[in-house]
């Protein structure tokens, strides 16, 4: 073996996916190729992007230039910690969504399997290069190659109207969040012309500046990453794309936004206001507690989850606004916890987002359906499926002792111990933010109860889900990884802190894991067992064996006698799957209690209606209030535009005319 | 782990699994009583729970195998939650195991396994059950964690048992942010154990019913094992609350021989708490359940003003 | 000794904030009269504390003064009122109570931001429950906002006097006598015109809803 650095495999891998993507345009339409042979080598290739990423974190930076683009501007590309525990996310998630992809496209209506898979390859690689690239032109190259590549992918069934409305959508408000990061670059650099990230670190911004900085970073950012209220594409393309492409979107691709902003807050700029945390706080607040409440009313299983996605986004943007607030005032050990518990809930939410993605997948395989209303009872007759996704939706809950739990328990300890904030209005406010996210995490249970119950338990709603099938042998394989992952994390939190440790360094100077894992493996403690710890694998221990026990005392003492029989139900003579709640009956209550979230239009039944049928149709205020008006008003303004259009030769020669003197005007001046 | 922490350890299971059913029938009989009818007696749940666990238990034919797993897990979850609770001393070696948020989440799996098993058969009430429990839980939970947020702001810990020693260590000292998490852990309480204002633990009236609706379908052993899980819930709340507001008399680790007084304590300090819940419960009529998202916010709001309150105050 | 009986003081302080809560959420017009008394009864508590450790003679007296009036009298004429006006059971819609108390706490952590600065210079015993009774003044005030029959609006602004009290004992350690007689004397008296004056107005409109009153204006 040769000793290579970890960029060089990196750079490789890029170069075998985008090989892999080649050679199934070659293949067109061998789907037995593409499917079985192709997608498990893009998913090997993910596992050797971990490996290096893995063995890269907490040493140097390493830097390379590629000779590519135009002359004069190399590509620049640096792999440093940060870089390496985001690459170390898309390797190991990809991985899993890899193989299981392998087992997912159908042969059938749509684009080719094989464009399928160029498209996904190129999309795994420039995410990759988005992590590495070190200068803004390499950066946009990337950040824009990923847009395109996902918009192909979000419109693999173009045939659909919505499918292309979706896309529309997506493409616009990810091309004007690119605007956003774009200027932010042109003033990172402060007029030094030169745009490598190592000129940007060295230069000094006014606060002005560099809060200008700020909020165009966030605004670019946050319109890919769905925060508040540039999210109205998520619910849209999510669902539209096919789910191992949804899965790679809402566990990674949305990643890269929260990577770019912690690059460019704690990386390229060195002024610290405290307003920016305090910004970024209540925005990924709002969306964290929009997005979760939206996800208990939704009836179509993937837009449920990518409304589950926003409400984590929230939540990891409210993390970083805390860990911003702890750095302006320099409490470097405060604000390593809070990264900590950010950059954990990055993995996690990575892992069982994407394994809830694809198990709808699954399901949409299985039924045809993504429809919650027409689901259910599919325990029965997709067990592994069902068994896998209840892992997802332990996680995704924040249930101990799962991987969601831990980083939110991180970042509940993050906003407790904030003794004494010089602010007094911050230090009040921060306590009341931590009873708020324990609300949010709860109305993350509701979500995911109402998910997996309305799908998995219950009778069927509709006769053909008699039918259903399991996944297949690639599905399952796909799904076992991320759900292994998702509980090897949650039990053994210890090891991945320790990988952020050599982050938080990297970013603040000081990591809080090796000090707070040190006392004993077992135990997750920030500062001491005295002041706060858990151990779930004691916690894990502790219920099993309380289970256990009880088991075997009430087998032995008692006997375990059991009998089948129809369900009693109160006694009511007869019932049907019907008379089970519907995904609208089970989020009604959130819906009545917070009734000014939504938009809503009801259909209700008189007494006298024959068929009665009662329908409620839930929206969103942003797209009436913001979006129509803008869409508006841009209207209004092409179409004054558009009177010059004239359609007569000598008055488009009479523009060009009165232009010209104009010009003539300027230069004699 | 010492042996005194072992033991100590073993001593609080075991005796939260003896005392939760005696602390139900406490109650019920309390409540009896107070509304003027004679009443089966303290014992009446042990008698219960040997009778449900003789009988062989019946399941409806589709039910799948995460129903018939509920029961354990759930039991599973209230013995771990009465274990890491210090009820009569504070060395327990459990307790690193989980801190106060920890705790809460305990409690939410529990909860999240019932409502789960509740929808398995797929019946208009279960489904019901399932829907109203996670209302209540999704504002009892953030609600309960401010109260826990309040008391660990004061001792600038979450572990549960640094906070009682805490508390329990300061000379007679009077926190007021601890009087408004009081109201709002009482309220909670109401709230998590199926009690009057909220629910009635004894009505399978369908307008109604919470928790019975979620274990209408469960016979036999399997609903011995959920009511004794309910029962040790309510000891588990009444212990947290005890430890939490009147933490005297709780053993600490440089004494085990305290033990001996912490169990008189503890029971006298039980039959009080019993008797006030059963007296609250027959003074307060039922609330519609579109008023317990209010009743409960008011709760969470509350516990929150007692954060406040402790900046304001510093104590 | 010290130390507690500060904290006694900010018990007290922080259960006529429980209270200032507890009427900001109440439907029933009895209940609400109950719970002014109980505020009453707490303010009568901290001023007797309060006298007790600075051996203030006159705050004393001016504690039994509360408590004739304020528990005993007052009370006895709102219940009174409120039967003679057979409104006794009468229940208030309010707007969503939830929103309501995040209102509240919004003007609590304002009160105690704009307390905190002027509490630290202040010597006196209690001085953290300056932001309370700053806190109890603003919440009485969103309670006569948001109400729209006039008896709880008396009750609003009779809770304001409380809190107002709560905040010269505590920071001032009680106005001179003669001042807290001409209140306390203000107080009754404006308690009587008001009884007069929602009499009037029933009969003016049948009703004591105070959104009438906006009729008068004119055109």
């Amino acid at each position: 073996m040769l000793n290579w650095l970890s960029i060089d495999v990196v750079l490789l891998v890029i170069t075998i996916w985008l090989g892999i993507g080649v050679a199934g345009v070659i293949a067109l339409r061998q789907f037995g190729f593409v499917a079985r042979v192709l997608f498990p080598l893009g998913g090997m290739c993910c596992l050797a992007l971990a490996w290096a990423a893995l063995q890269m974190i907490g040493s140097t930076p390493e830097i390379a230039v590629l000779p590519l683009g135009l002359p004069q501007l190399p590509f620049h590309l640096r792999l440093d910690s940060l870089a390496a525990f985001f690459l170390l996310v898309i390797g190991a998630v990809g991985a899993g969504i890899s193989i299981f992809a392998a087992g997912y496209f159908r042969k059938g209506a749509g684009t080719p399997p094989g464009l399928l898979c160029l498209e996904y390859h190129v999309f795994l690689a420039s995410m990759v290069l988005v992590i590495l690239a070190d200068d803004a032109y390499a950066f946009m190259v990337a950040w824009e190659t990923m847009a395109l590549s996902s918009f192909f992918l979000v419109t693999a069934n173009h045939k659909l109207p919505e499918v292309q409305e979706a896309g529309f959508l997506y493409l616009l408000i990810a091309h004007v969040g690119a605007i956003g990061i774009l200027l932010c670059f042109g003033v990172l650099q402060a007029n030094s012309g030169d745009y490598t990230f190592a000129n940007m670190r060295i230069q000094s911004l006014s606060p002005f500046w560099a809060s200008t900085a700020f909020i165009l970073a966030l605004f670019g950012f946050g319109a890919k990453a769905g925060m508040l209220p540039l999210h109205v594409w998520l619910p849209e393309a999510h669902p539209a794309a096919p789910s191992p492409v949804s899965a790679l979107m809402s566990g990674i691709m949305l990643k890269t936004a929260i990577y770019g902003l912690l690059r460019i807050s704690f990386d390229l700029l060195h002024v610290d206001v405290w307003w920016w945390g305090g910004l970024l706080l209540a925005l990924g607040l709002a969306t964290a507690l929009f997005g979760v409440v939206f996800a208990t009313v939704q009836t179509d299983m993937k837009r449920l989850l990518a409304y589950s996605s926003i409400e984590n986004i929230g939540l990891l943007l409210a993390g970083i606004g805390l860990a911003l607030i702890f750095h302006a005032y320099n409490m470097s050990a405060l604000t390593a916890l809070a990264l900590t518990a950010v950059l954990y809930h990055v993995v996690s939410h990575a892992f069982f987002k994407s394994l809830l993605f694809l198990g709808t997948g699954a399901v949409l395989h299985a039924t045809g359906e993504r429809n919650l209303g027409r689901l259910g009872g599919l325990i029965r007759y997709m067990p592994w499926v069902a068994w896998l996704m209840l892992i997802g939706v332990f996680a995704s809950s924040g249930l101990p002792p799962f991987s969601g739990f831990v980083s939110e328990w991180l970042l509940l300890q993050s906003f407790l111990f904030t003794p004494g904030l010089p602010d007094s209005f911050l230090n009040m406010f921060i306590p009341i933010v931590a009873a708020v996210i324990a609300l949010i995490a709860a109305l993350a249970g509701y979500a995911m109860v109402k998910f997996f119950g309305v799908i998995f338990l219950g009778q069927p709603r509709e006769e053909k889900l008699k039918e259903a099938h399991d996944a297949g042998l690639w599905e399952k394989i796909g799904m076992l990884w991320l759900a292994a992952w998702c509980i090897a994390l949650g039990l053994f939190p210890n090891f991945l802190i320790h990988l952020i440790d050599s982050v938080t360094v990297s970013l603040v100077g000081v990591g809080f894991g090796r000090h707070a894992t040190e006392s004993s493996w077992l135990f997750l403690a920030p500062w001491s067992i005295k002041r706060a710890s858990f151990a779930p694998l004691l916690f894990l221990l502790g219920v099993t064996i309380g289970c256990l026990v009880a088991f075997a005392l009430v087998r032995i003492l008692y006997h375990g006698r059991l009998r089948r029989s129809p369900p009693w139900d109160c006694g009511h003579p007869w019932q049907t799957a019907r008379m089970q709640d519907t995904a609208e009956g089970f989020g009604q209550p959130i819906r009545q209690v917070f009734e000014p979230f939504f938009r809503m239009r009801r259909h209700l039944p008189t007494p006298m209606d024959r068929d009665p049928s009662y329908k409620v149709e839930v929206s969103d205020h942003f797209w009436y209030g913001l979006y129509l008006p803008i869409s508006r008003l841009i209207e209004f303004l092409a179409a004054l535009v558009g009177r010059l259009q004239q359609g007569r030769i000598s008055i488009y020669l009479l523009y060009s005319f009165l232009t010209l003197l104009f010009m003539l005007f300027l230069v004699q001046r | 782990m010492s042996l005194s922490g072992f033991l100590s350890q073993l001593l609080a299971i075991v005796l939260s699994l003896l005392l939760a059913p005696l602390l139900m029938g406490w109650v019920n009989q309390w409540r009896c009583w107070l509304q003027n009818r004679s009443g089966p007696g303290v014992l009446q749940p042990y008698r219960m729970l040997h009778k449900l666990f003789h009988k062989e238990s019946v399941v409806a034919e589709h039910a799948s195998s995460l129903f018939r797993m509920a029961p354990y897990i759930v039991f599973g979850c209230m013995v771990l939650a009465c274990a890491i609770i210090p009820t009569l001393s504070t060395d327990l070696p459990l307790s690193p195991a989980a801190d106060a948020i920890a705790l809460v989440g305990l409690f939410a799996v529990a909860r999240v396994f019932i409502s789960l098993a509740a929808m398995d058969i797929g019946t208009a009430f279960g489904t019901l059950g399932a829907r109203r429990e996670m209302l209540i839980g999704f504002l009892a939970e953030p609600a309960l964690l401010s109260v826990l947020f309040t008391a660990s702001l004061i001792s600038n810990s979450t572990a549960l048992t640094s906070i009682v020693e805490y508390l329990a260590h300061k000379d007679f000292a009077i926190y007021p942010s601890l009087a408004f998490a009081g109201i709002a852990f009482t309220m909670v309480s109401f709230a998590e154990n199926a009690r009057v204002p909220v629910d009635n633990p004894a009505t399978h009236l369908e307008l109604t019913m919470i928790h019975e609706a979620l274990i209408l379908e469960y016979s036999g052993r399997h609903l011995a094992l959920i009511e004794w899980a309910s029962a040790l819930k309510l000891f588990a709340y009444s212990c947290m609350g005890l430890a939490l507001f009147f933490p005297w008399g709780i053993a600490e680790a440089e004494a085990p021989l305290a033990l001996i007084f912490a169990i008189p304590a503890l029971v006298f300090k039980l039959a009080i708490g019993g008797f006030l819940l059963a007296l609250i419960e027959t003074l307060s009529a039922k609330m519609r359940i579109f008023r317990v998202p209010e009743f409960l916010a008011s709760a969470f709001l509350l516990a929150v003003i007692g954060m406040l309150v402790h900046f304001l105050l510093g104590a | 000794m010290n130390a507690l009986i500060s904290q006694l003081i900010n018990l007290f302080a922080s259960v006529i904030l429980i209270l200032a809560f507890a009427m900001l959420s109440q439907r029933r017009i009895v209940n609400l009269i109950h719970l002014y008394t109980w505020q009453g009864l707490a303010v009568v508590g901290s001023t007797t504390v309060v006298a007790y450790v600075t051996h203030q003679h006159h705050l004393f007296y001016s504690a039994g003064l509360t408590f004739l009036l304020k528990v005993i009298l007052i009370p006895y004429f709102l219940h009174r009122l409120i039967n003679r006006l057979n409104v006794r059971w009468d229940i208030e819609t309010l707007f969503n109570i939830p929103t309501l108390m995040i209102i509240g706490i919004v003007l609590v952590v304002f009160a105690f931001n704009v307390a905190l600065p002027i509490s630290k210079f202040s010597d006196t015993i209690a001085h953290g429950t300056l932001g309370i009774a700053l806190a109890c003044i603003l919440l009485s005030f969103l309670m006569m906002i948001t109400r729209a029959k006039a008896v709880p609006q008396v009750i609003g602004f009779l809770a304001m006097e409380n809190a107002l009290f709560l905040a010269a004992t505590s920071a001032t350690y009680g106005m001179p006598m003669v001042v807290e007689l001409g209140i306390a004397l203000d107080v009754l008296v404006g308690i009587l015109i008001l009884g007069v004056f929602m009499f009037q107005i029933r009969e003016q409109f049948d009703s004591l809803d105070i959104r009438h009153l906006e009729k008068l204006k004119e055109d």
